[in-house]
């Protein structure tokens, strides 16, 4: 067992048995999928979007040299900086470099999983800089060294209470008890590092290769001044979140709001084309786009797992996700949680470190019922399973899988040991089982008996 | 119509009566009902842990048993969803990818075969119960059948269903899952229980005997009263 499947089994095993956090998170998804149903009902046909987004997707991931290079290249006629980025070391040297060679001293960040996912922040800590969350919700998990716990949601496991206590401890901040009080408290914080940030770092929630241009979507304002206050403005993209055409986010934009977070719209739905121009009153100096390959064109090169490309990171599978739901995000030791982590962490990772999320999974199928871009999220679970097999046999299950086989082949030697059972009745001592079931009782006479005697019996079938 | 019965190997050995059941209810719409007896296991638990080695060699011994059979019956959705959606998986590059899509072709989940294939939802069933329905998920998700068991409950004179909170969401049983993370399987069972007692049903109807198994095993331990019931022994009037 890999050690991250080590600290997976007790992680799961403590929130398992955390009835509180349980009900909790029952009560916040339950409350989020009311939301969803109301506004997907908004939509002529959710499936038919579905299916279009899909489709959307597809072509994308499809072409996805050629919509690159032409996303790229209207960024950059308008004087944006383009970084290609082929892992995540690279990606960190970049924007590191950036961040020296403008003299930057404070950075500012809007909410960002590719920046979690190459451990962004504790690089540029590492390097000098001073680093600072505007997402209320990464706000709070940076306050308390947390990683987020949800794509969208990262503080979505904290109480009201638990977050006063972190900015009484943190931030010297009185105790109060309303989330406005707790937003003021925040905002306090946040306003005054606003103006002095240097830099500000962002996320892409699309790019647009028709005009060249990249859209972020946000709930609190906070994406809007990280990329307008300061000087200079990194935005931070995986290659596949392009979109071919300005319109295709008349869809997105819609359904990555009501799929991910159970909104119509999110509040904020800003276009970037580049820094300021000449003459103009506000906006960064210098405008960045790092293209963060990591993993991804090797994805991309396999047929059979290439649809995970089509990932808008929305969520929407870890909220419907049972798993999810009774181990929390923490569990993972992903950055990515949920269904559409345990699908493309062992792409992105190592299977063999990380294959266990694919088998802890009751592969009830949730996820892809759920996913608006309809990526076969269960399928891909499976897949996973038989590629890590495939590539290192397990010794011990593999002999049972070839013992099932023989058996199972064999009809009268499968039922002469299942009558031997019937005498043990073996259930009784399978410990994972009966510690919280009651066993099966292989019955006294199987359904083939029953069959064979009523057939002597002349009963005509 | 001569009906081949699929029986998954966990009701041949633990739950019989659900087979009896399904032959009683075949015969008395007057079918010819068949029971190919060197039949085993579809090989989902293998196929479930990645060992599709030994998955494909125990399928390809499913598909020789069915090769001559006109309809194949199998009162599960989850090995039903094994015939008819992952052996197509299994044998995508192999040589029997034909026969495989054709069994899958000609096998019908029960309450399906019941409803869309044989156009019957009133089987003359009885049950004095408040009873409530859990779609198991590779019935409902890979299969599409929901509402042909509500529509055979329907009719089943004196029965009242509840419907639960959250009846689409998994039980936790997931085959090989319940043991190798018993923790979340039991969390998952755990609030399943809940939603169905919440209904105060006397009963848990389901198409998969292997979701009961699990619910039934947690409901025991509870001290709870309720029973777990195959929608085919509701219907064969075997409830008792």
């Amino acid at each position: 067992m890999s050690a991250a499947a080590q600290a997976f089994n007790e992680s799961a095993t403590e929130h398992c048995g955390d009835v509180e956090h349980r009900a909790r998170m029952e009560r916040a998804l339950n409350g989020y999928e009311a939301k969803r149903d109301e506004y997907k009902g908004r939509f002529a046909d959710w499936e038919a979007a579905r299916e279009a987004a899909a489709s959307v997707k597809r072509d994308v991931v499809n072409h996805l040299d050629t919509y690159l290079a032409q996303f790229a290249e209207r960024l950059e006629a308008r004087g944006a900086r383009i970084h290609w980025a082929k892992d995540a070391a690279e990606a960190r040297e970049i924007i590191a470099g950036i961040a020296r060679d403008n003299g930057v001293r404070r950075v500012i960040k809007s909410k960002s999983m590719t920046s979690e996912e190459i451990h962004l922040n504790e690089h540029l800590i590492k390097e000098g800089f001073e680093v600072l969350e505007s997402d209320l919700g990464e706000f709070i998990v940076q306050l308390r060294r947390e990683h987020p716990y949800h794509l969208v949601f990262p503080s979505m496991h904290l109480t009201r209470h638990q977050i006063s206590e972190t900015f009484a401890e943190k931030l010297g901040a009185a105790k109060v008890t309303e989330p406005e009080e707790l937003t003021m408290i925040a905002r306090g914080v946040m306003r005054r590092k606003f103006c002095e940030a240097d830099m500000g770092i962002s996320g892409v929630n699309f790019g647009i290769a028709e005009t060249g241009m990249i859209s972020i979507t946000e709930n609190e304002g906070n994406a809007r001044l990280t990329t307008s206050l300061p000087r200079v403005h990194v935005a931070l993209m995986g290659i596949e979140k392009v979109l071919a055409r300005l319109e295709d986010l008349a869809l997105f934009m819609r359904m990555l709001a009501t799929a991910g977070a159970g909104q119509p719209l999110t509040c904020y739905n800003t276009l970037y084309a580049g820094a300021r121009f000449a003459g103009e009153p506000d906006g960064p100096e210098q405008f960045h786009l790092v293209l963060l390959d990591n993993g991804r064109t090797i994805a991309l090169a396999d047929a059979e797992q290439r649809d995970t490309l089509q990932c808008i990171r929305c969520g929407a599978c870890l909220n419907v996700c049972p798993i999810f739901r009774n181990i929390g995000g923490h569990a993972y030791g992903t950055v990515y949680g949920g269904p559409i982590g345990s699908v493309i962490t062992p792409h992105l990772r190592g299977l063999q470190e990380w294959k266990h999320l694919s088998f802890a999974s009751s592969l009830c199928g949730a996820c892809s019922q759920a996913c608006p871009v309809k990526i076969d999220l269960a399928h891909h679970l499976l897949r996973n399973r038989r590629n890590a097999v495939r590539e290192k046999p397990p010794f011990f299950e593999g002999l049972v899988w070839r013992a099932f086989s023989f058996l199972m082949r064999r009809p009268r030697l499968y039922r002469a040991v299942a009558r031997i059972g019937r005498v043990f009745q073996p259930a009784r001592f399978f410990t994972p089982w009966t510690r919280t079931r009651s066993a099966p009782r292989i019955a006294s006479k199987s359904f083939t008996e029953w069959w064979s005697e009523a057939s002597e019996d002349g009963a005509k079938f | 119509m001569k009906i081949s019965l699929f029986i998954p190997c966990f009701i041949d050995q633990c739950h019989p009566r659900v087979g009896i059941s399904v032959v009683q209810i075949l015969r008395r719409l007057g079918h010819v009902v068949d029971y190919p007896v060197a039949q085993t296991c579809c090989g989902q638990p293998a196929f479930n842990s990645g060992a599709w080695e030994q998955a494909r060699e125990v399928a390809r011994h499913t598909l020789e048993v069915f090769r001559d059979a006109e309809i194949v019956c199998i009162p599960s959705g989850s090995c039903g969803a094994m015939l008819k959606v992952f052996y197509r998986e299994l044998f995508k590059d192999e040589p029997e990818y034909e026969e495989a899509c054709a069994l899958g072709e000609k096998t019908w989940e029960f309450a399906s075969l019941l409803v869309n294939k044989l156009g019957v939802t009133d089987v003359g069933a009885e049950l004095n119960a408040a009873a409530t329905f859990h779609d198991g998920c590779h019935g409902l998700r890979e299969l599409g059948v929901r509402s042909e068991p509500r529509a055979l409950l329907a009719k089943v004179r004196g029965l009242r269903l509840v419907e639960m909170a959250s009846a689409e969401t998994c039980c936790g049983f997931g085959g090989t899952f319940a043991v190798k993370f018993p923790m979340i399987s039991t969390a998952m069972g755990e609030a399943k229980c809940a939603a169905a007692a919440e209904t105060g049903a006397d009963c848990v109807i389901s198409l998969d005997s292997s979701c009961l198994m699990h619910l039934q095993g947690l409901l025991d331990r509870q001290g709870s009263r309720m029973r777990c019931l195959h929608l085919a022994e509701v219907l064969a009037n075997n409830a008792a």
